[in-house]
């Protein structure tokens, strides 16, 4: 117990007033963030600096949406890159629970404990049986609360990633990934994380954060989020990128690509976006297309080519097949 | 600015986005934290705090262009939308108090007086060819100040002066100009033709930048008329309902393209809920083989019970649509959106009527894409009889007579239409036969509750034979009825 950070029960501090304790900045302006960003190989676009930077400066956590493959982990785990901190992930699924997002007690060690403790007590006397007399129950019952209390302790306490980001000495980036997969019911452990910092143990009291983590959530958009998440958060939404910067993108990441090849990339990525399909080609699927035919050693794409690598891009067969027509044999 | 913060925040609750209070109060907080003569960070940061859905961005970015207009647009050349930190972009007044008039010849003092209508068309050309920023403001000043024809005082939302500047630009001609440029370009070059590839690339980058010039233009007529009326005047006119709002039969063009683009994350969403619902509604039985698995590590103790998935049935349904002219958009709708969920039920069969019926359900389960569907719906179906009039009557018992013995105590039926049956035999009996051997009957209608049972409607006759008749004009509604069906 004595070293868990910030366990209530002392006197006040900021934080148990309601004051957040905001701490040094992060990142000095929405530019700084986002060069150094760029530094790591992320390439932030004006409204995902400015929110990111804003979320550090209000303590808050950013809900980041948008179309599967536009990169919105990457920038959680680029966020902890740049600042040096820890990232700790809760990977969101139906049927996350508070076992598995908060706390657990290890009951199997609390059972060993307590059979272990019987085995000392029959071992070292007579006294310790159940139809024991009168006189031997006192010092039971005061076995039984220091088990109690002992068995209660964070040494048999198992922390989960919502716990862990809290408890943390270090500075951490909290990733809940997918946050829509839980039930609704499931998102209100969230809430109290998200807007006070600290979780509630009934047996051990209320632990806070001693720092700020900085809190990300991500989401694909399948059900609609409670009222009481989206309030808590700052929102994100991260679309396609423009053709500029989807180039630059492709450019940062793809070794060895030349400019014409990454441009070329870009402009038929972004045709092919235009269509209207299935399934639209995400950021990460344009990267292994770029990789692909940087591998391949072409230069310039041309149409047969890029109907031969369709497949990289688009997942559907309808898709493939309505791509290459629209694109590969217009007005021909 | 906190004044100012309220007033939109008040604008944005009126065009039906659930701002809540503390989400003002962090916008608030936010404002401590940006710059606030960089209208990029500003807008972000108020986008963050204030809009927590993607649907809703439009509306907010409506409201925010109008709300915090640049007084005037006479600034250099290159002063385009949002130079960091430009001299004069820090004025976000709403309802400014500059008149129309000292609005535009300060606009025209800015960028090159009187360009004849052939330079004005040559740079409308270099402004799609390069893309430049820069150009493109200028352009879109310099076309609002000879095309649109603005006059001060009129109550508009700007549409028809949009409409009238881009007539004289033709767009069209420049993106024909550029591409037979290209085509002769490669043709010197290398003696051939443009391939396929090239060319539609080559389309689809020129019809961006016009896509972005119309936009500049439309930015530029809503700042005159914001000089002109103020923002709160302006509002009033061009508030538009949020797409889940839309009244599907009176919706305009773009308002069909949203609401189709809403339609599928909300077949998504709601396909997600039932499935979670039907598995959540009860517990399965206790599975014994794997509580007693479970208890051996914790010693023979069933700590955790475990139990059976269960596996309730899922419904029939049947669709039955009037797919005539008046509630012909609405019938689509519904169709992609319960095909959409097929999943969610065992069966989904469906037919189209006017004053014939058909069924349309293969047109559906062929196609991999619904749009296709539809349009097969609307070409292959042999829906009329007569005279292609709305005939309830006749389509039901038609209905009755060859698919009747299909609807089981399993099925549920819905019946889609305004039952505006133009003075022809209701035939009820056919509708109170369905609800004896359904499980249930319900009728959807896209006409607001006002109308029903005035004129030729006569729901109210049907209706008596039905479980439910619901108003169903929005996608809020019947994404809210869809959800209820068990």
């Amino acid at each position: 117990m004595s070293s868990g950070p910030a366990i209530a029960g002392g006197e006040p501090s900021n934080a148990a007033l309601g004051i957040p304790n905001l701490g040094q900045p992060r990142f000095a302006s929405p530019s700084a963030l986002r060069a150094s960003l760029a530094e790591v190989g992320y390439l932030a676009d004006d409204a995902i600096a400015n929110v990111v930077y804003l979320a550090d400066r209000l303590a808050k956590p950013v809900l980041v949406e948008g179309p599967a493959g536009t990169g919105k982990t990457q920038l959680a785990k680029s966020i902890a890159e740049v600042s040096g901190s820890r990232l700790i992930r809760l990977q969101c699924y139906e049927g996350l629970d508070e076992s598995k997002a908060l706390y657990e007690w290890n009951y199997r060690k609390q059972l060993l404990r307590i059979q272990a403790a019987q085995v000392v007590g029959e071992g070292s006397g007579e006294r310790g049986s159940d139809m024991g007399p009168a006189a031997g129950r006192d010092p039971q019952r005061v076995e039984w609360k220091s088990l109690e209390e002992d068995i209660f302790s964070e040494e048999f306490l198992l922390t989960r990633p919502l716990l862990e980001a809290i408890r943390a000495r270090e500075p951490v980036v909290l990733l809940v990934d997918e946050v829509d997969r839980v039930e609704l019911e499931t998102e209100a452990l969230l809430l109290e994380v998200l807007s006070e910092y600290q979780v509630s143990i009934p047996e051990l009291g209320t632990v806070r954060a001693t720092q700020l983590p900085m809190v990300f959530l991500t989401s694909n958009n399948t059900r609609e989020l409670s009222e009481a998440l989206k309030r808590r958060c700052l929102y994100l939404h991260i679309d396609y990128p423009s053709l500029e910067r989807e180039r630059e993108i492709v450019q940062a990441r793809v070794p060895g690509i030349s400019l014409e090849l990454a441009d070329q990339v870009a402009q038929i990525v972004q045709s092919l976006r235009s269509i209207e399909l299935r399934k639209a080609p995400s950021v990460s699927e344009t990267l292994d297309w770029a990789r692909t035919l940087v591998l391949l050693g072409i230069e310039s794409v041309d149409a047969v080519q890029a109907s031969d690598t369709l497949h990289i891009l688009l997942k559907y067969q309808t898709d493939i097949e309505r791509a290459a027509k629209e694109l590969l044999s217009a007005g021909s | 600015m906190l004044d100012l913060l309220a007033g939109f925040v008040e604008e944005l609750r009126r065009s039906g986005l659930p701002v809540s209070l503390t989400e003002h109060l962090d916008a608030a907080d936010a404002m401590h934290h940006v710059h606030l003569e960089n209208r990029d960070e500003l807008k972000s940061a108020l986008g963050a705090t204030l809009v927590k859905s993607d649907a809703h961005w439009r509306a907010f970015e409506t409201a925010f262009e109008i709300y915090f207009a640049q007084r005037s647009p006479g600034d250099a050349l290159s002063g385009d939308e949002s130079g960091p930190g430009s001299p004069g972009e820090s004025d976000t007044v709403p309802g400014g108090g500059v008149n129309l008039a000292a609005g535009l010849s300060n606009a025209q003092g800015g960028g090159g007086a009187g360009l004849t209508a052939q330079e004005l068309a040559d740079m409308v050309y270099r402004a799609v060819r390069s893309g430049d920023a820069g150009i493109r403001a200028l352009v879109a000043r310099q076309a609002v100040d000879r095309y649109a024809g603005m006059e001060p005082g009129r109550p508009v939302g700007g549409t028809y002066y949009l409409y009238r500047t881009l007539r004289n630009l033709d767009l069209e001609g420049v993106l024909e100009r550029l591409l037979d440029e290209d085509r002769h370009r490669t043709a010197e070059d290398t003696g051939q033709d443009l391939t396929a590839l090239e060319e539609r690339l080559g389309v689809d980058a020129y019809k961006r930048r016009i896509a972005d010039l119309k936009q500049t233009i439309e930015g530029e007529i809503r700042r005159r008329l914001v000089a002109d009326r103020g923002a709160e005047a302006l509002l009033r006119s061009v508030r538009s309902p949020l797409p889940e709002d839309i009244d599907v039969m009176h919706a305009t063009r773009d308002e069909l393209v949203s609401l189709r683009k809403a339609l599928q994350p909300l077949s998504r969403k709601l396909a997600v809920r039932l499935a979670r619902k039907r598995r959540h509604q009860r517990r399965g039985a206790l599975d014994f083989r794997a509580t007693l698995r479970r208890s051996l590590s914790t010693g023979g103790v069933p700590v955790e019970p475990r139990f059976r998935h269960p596996h309730p049935a899922k419904p029939e349904i049947f669709v039955i649509a009037d797919i005539s002219g008046s509630v012909a958009s609405f019938a689509r709708f519904t169709l992609l959106l319960v095909h959409a969920i097929s999943s969610q039920f065992s069966k989904v069969r469906s037919f189209v009527f006017v004053d014939g019926i058909d069924e349309v359900t293969a047109f559906f389960e062929l196609a991999d894409d619904p749009s296709i569907a539809v349009h097969r719906i609307n070409t292959e179906a042999d829906v009329v009889w007569v005279d292609g009039h709305s005939d309830y009557g006749h389509a039901f018992t038609m209905f009755n007579d060859r698919w009747g013995g299909d609807v089981t105590s399993k099925a549920s039926v819905l019946i889609l239409g305004d039952a505006r049956n133009n003075y022809h035999a209701s035939q009820a009996w056919v509708l109170a036969e369905l609800q004896r051997q359904a499980r249930h009957v319900y009728w959807l209608n896209p006409e607001p509750i006002a109308y029903w049972g005035s004129g030729d409607s006569i729901v109210d006759e049907y209706g008596a034979h039905c479980d439910r008749v619901v108003e169903c004009r929005t996608l809020r509604q019947l994404e809210r009825f869809v959800g209820s069906l068990e």
